[in-house]
């Protein structure tokens, strides 16, 4: 649990609890996401991986904790304050319209305007431009329907449609799950470069090869509580899976087992 | 991690290297159509050439079809269907379907003949009453549809009956009110002067050439995707091939008697190009139109993107009941006046036919308000050429329900192709 030579968190979570009636869901989770860093959120089904993300995009409201962004208190209520802060998530379902193509769908609910008309020019000028940015060159157009893309490229238009918004921290679940090997490499190379230009990315993956790729922090989640969080080169690839499963390896993690609870 | 970025970008790179802006010649671009067509996506085509069937078809069959007289008439029988159609379009855009729209017009006709005839009240009033109505009555069914959560089907079905009752009860059993309004009456028996109509045929050809020139200067000034240079030029050659020939056609005297010439455009069309003008512009030029594919596409994603998903689904039928009430009132200055069976019967199936035959899907996400025309020509043509061969009802009837089953397969097998090939 290191944690010098670290920059001011960009987000930061302390004490976060939350539960569904009488299921406790979170246990005083502390989270943290440094700008330009590439923290992967790791645990096992039902550990909390989801509602955790939930709760910092601010569809759940938690019971107790608090939260600062870029050290400031901050509260959030609902998923505009979190897009307010520039707070983006990008779901497993993707959430594109199949009809439209990759302009429409970047813009999807904050289409630019001149006057009464949509400004399809703005629009696709500042689309290219975001996926020029991020070095995006898998798409053959920005006008075709996102019908015709692969599932490589589609999680790619729904990640540059969550930077497109100058956001700060996006967190991505499980982008690769659904990828073949070619693809899941673009998608990595693609986390990577949002990290690069200074972004908090939180990766929420099963995949232990990808989040030892790409991932500067481990955080590891247990039944609910926080683990581990470490530096990526601190650990081995099967104290993270002890860390999942167990919830503590050697040193490392709850040291109750955490069962308990 | 740079081992892995400089192997892993040239694998990126083979898979698509460059985002092309514009299809560089009109042959590439007719290769590119082709492959759409291949695909699956044949928008308003099979429309177009079942169009120019049924004119060889039925010009064969009938000397009187192609006459300057009948394509008068032909044309103010597809107005009323046509208007009906373009407002089923965003309905049917929602993948919803609203069956109750034929008679929702009979409703709207029938209190605006009773406010002219009853209440004296001037033309204008009636129709703003009528309009009023219709969208009452859409904001019922979307209400239903949307809040309550009740399929669109059995809401409107439901309606369906319903209306028939309240116009029933308007007009009274057996009876009909006239339609003697001279507006009203003379927006399909009466004709735009030969002049104004040629103005207004100039007018709408040079403003759609002047728009899409316009267009394509900004795109390629600013470097963005654009369609070749001769693509438009074909585009606005069709444009004015099809504008000024109907114009022209109607510019002959059409008249059996010498002494009272019958020339001109009937009001009704002009009618027709405003309304498909207007909602053209909606469902392709505004956040409002976007939002509407975008609901009716992926209503998760909508919600996600913050649009109001319950909010467009009720809009939507309120634009497909206020246009039944425009199409009822088109209905009755055709036939003169308003009577209980009006709307009901097989005028909302034309409709819906007209909608899928021009290329709209009944599955949601895909359509335009031009389909609506082209789809209401073709099936008044049907109805108009079988009528000249005098053939028994029972023949209209069949022919016109294979045509609606045919429309509508063809958008389920090609949906299929779509989605076999990923094309929208």
């Amino acid at each position: 649990m290191t944690t010098t030579g670290l920059p001011e968190p960009l987000l930061r979570l302390s004490g976060i609890n939350k539960s569904f009636g009488a299921v406790h869901v979170l246990h005083d989770v502390d989270f943290a996401v440094y700008p330009g860093q590439v923290t992967a959120l790791v645990g096992d089904n039902g550990a909390g991986k989801s509602t955790l993300v939930k709760t910092i995009a601010g569809i759940y409201s938690a019971e107790s904790g608090e939260r600062y962004f870029a050290g400031l208190p901050v509260t959030i209520n609902g998923p505009r304050d979190a897009a307010d802060l520039g707070i983006e998530v990008v779901y497993q379902d993707l959430a594109l319209c199949d009809n439209l193509d990759i302009v429409q769908n970047m813009f999807l609910g904050r289409e630019q305007m001149r006057g009464v008309v949509l400004d399809e020019n703005t629009m696709e000028a500042r689309a290219r431009e975001t996926l020029a940015s991020l070095s995006v060159r898998t798409v053959k157009s920005v006008r075709q329907s996102v019908s015709s893309l692969s599932g490589g490229q589609r999680q790619t238009v729904a990640i540059a449609k969550s930077v497109l918004w100058n956001s700060k921290v996006v967190l991505l679940d499980e982008p690769t799950a659904a990828l073949g090997v070619a693809q899941t490499r673009q998608v990595l190379d693609l986390v990577r470069r949002l990290a690069d230009q200074g972004l908090g990315v939180v990766l929420i993956s099963h995949n232990m090869v990808d989040v030892f790729e790409v991932a500067d922090r481990i955080t590891a989640l247990y039944l609910g509580r926080v683990a581990a969080d470490v530096a990526t080169a601190d650990v081995t690839h099967s104290q993270v899976v002890e860390l999942i499963t167990a919830g503590r390896s050697g040193d490392l993690g709850l040291t109750t087992s955490g069962t308990t609870a | 991690m740079t081992s892995t970025e400089t192997s892993s970008s040239s694998l990126a790179e083979t898979d698509f290297a460059v985002d092309s802006r514009q299809v560089a010649t009109v042959g590439q671009a007719f290769t590119a159509y082709g492959n759409r067509i291949r695909g699956g996506d044949m928008g308003a085509l099979p429309a177009v050439l079942g169009l120019i069937v049924l004119f060889v078809v039925f010009s064969l069959a009938s000397s009187s079809f192609l006459t300057a007289l009948n394509m008068a008439n032909l044309i103010t029988q597809a107005g009323a269907i046509c208007v009906l159609a373009m407002g089923l379009v965003p309905v049917l855009l929602m993948g919803d379907i609203d069956l109750s729209a034929g008679v929702a017009g009979a409703v709207a006709a029938a209190i605006a003949a009773l406010a002219i005839r009853d209440q004296g009240l001037p033309w204008y009033v009636a129709v703003l009453a009528a309009v009023v109505a219709g969208m009452v009555i859409g904001l019922a069914i979307g209400l239903l549809v949307a809040k309550v959560g009740i399929p669109s089907f059995v809401v409107t079905l439901a309606f369906f009956l319903a209306l028939q009752g309240v116009t029933l009860r308007l007009i009274g059993q057996g009876g009909s009110v006239r339609v003697d309004d001279p507006v009203i009456r003379g927006l399909t028996i009466t004709n735009v002067p030969v002049l104004a109509g040629w103005v207004v045929a100039v007018v709408i050809v040079v403003g759609f050439a002047a728009l899409t020139l316009l267009r394509y200067r900004s795109q390629v000034a600013r470097d963005l995707q654009h369609q070749p240079l001769g693509v438009i030029a074909l585009k606005i050659a069709g444009m004015a091939v099809i504008v000024l020939g109907v114009t022209a056609v109607l510019s002959v005297n059409r008249s059996r008697n010498p002494n009272f010439p019958i020339e001109g455009v009937p009001y009704v069309l002009p009618l027709v190009a405003l309304l498909l003008i207007f909602w053209t512009f909606v469902l392709t030029r505004t956040r409002y139109g976007r939002h509407v594919y975008a609901v009716g596409g992926n209503r998760e994603a909508a919600r996600r993107a913050g649009i109001n998903v319950d909010r467009i689904r009720i809009s939507v039928f309120v634009i497909g009941s206020s246009m039944a009430a425009i199409s009822g009132i088109i209905a009755a200055s055709n036939a003169g006046s308003v009577s209980p069976s009006s709307g009901a019967g097989n005028t909302l199936l034309y409709a819906v036919g007209a909608a899928v035959i021009g290329g709209t899907s009944l599955f949601g996400g895909k359509g335009q308000a031009r389909d609506a025309v082209i789809g209401g020509v073709v099936i008044a043509t049907i109805a108009n050429g079988l009528g000249l061969l005098n053939q028994a009802s029972y023949i209209n009837f069949l022919v016109t329900g294979a045509v609606l089953l045919l429309a509508a397969g063809v958008d389920a097998v090609s949906r299929r192709r779509r989605s076999a090939s990923g094309l929208g």
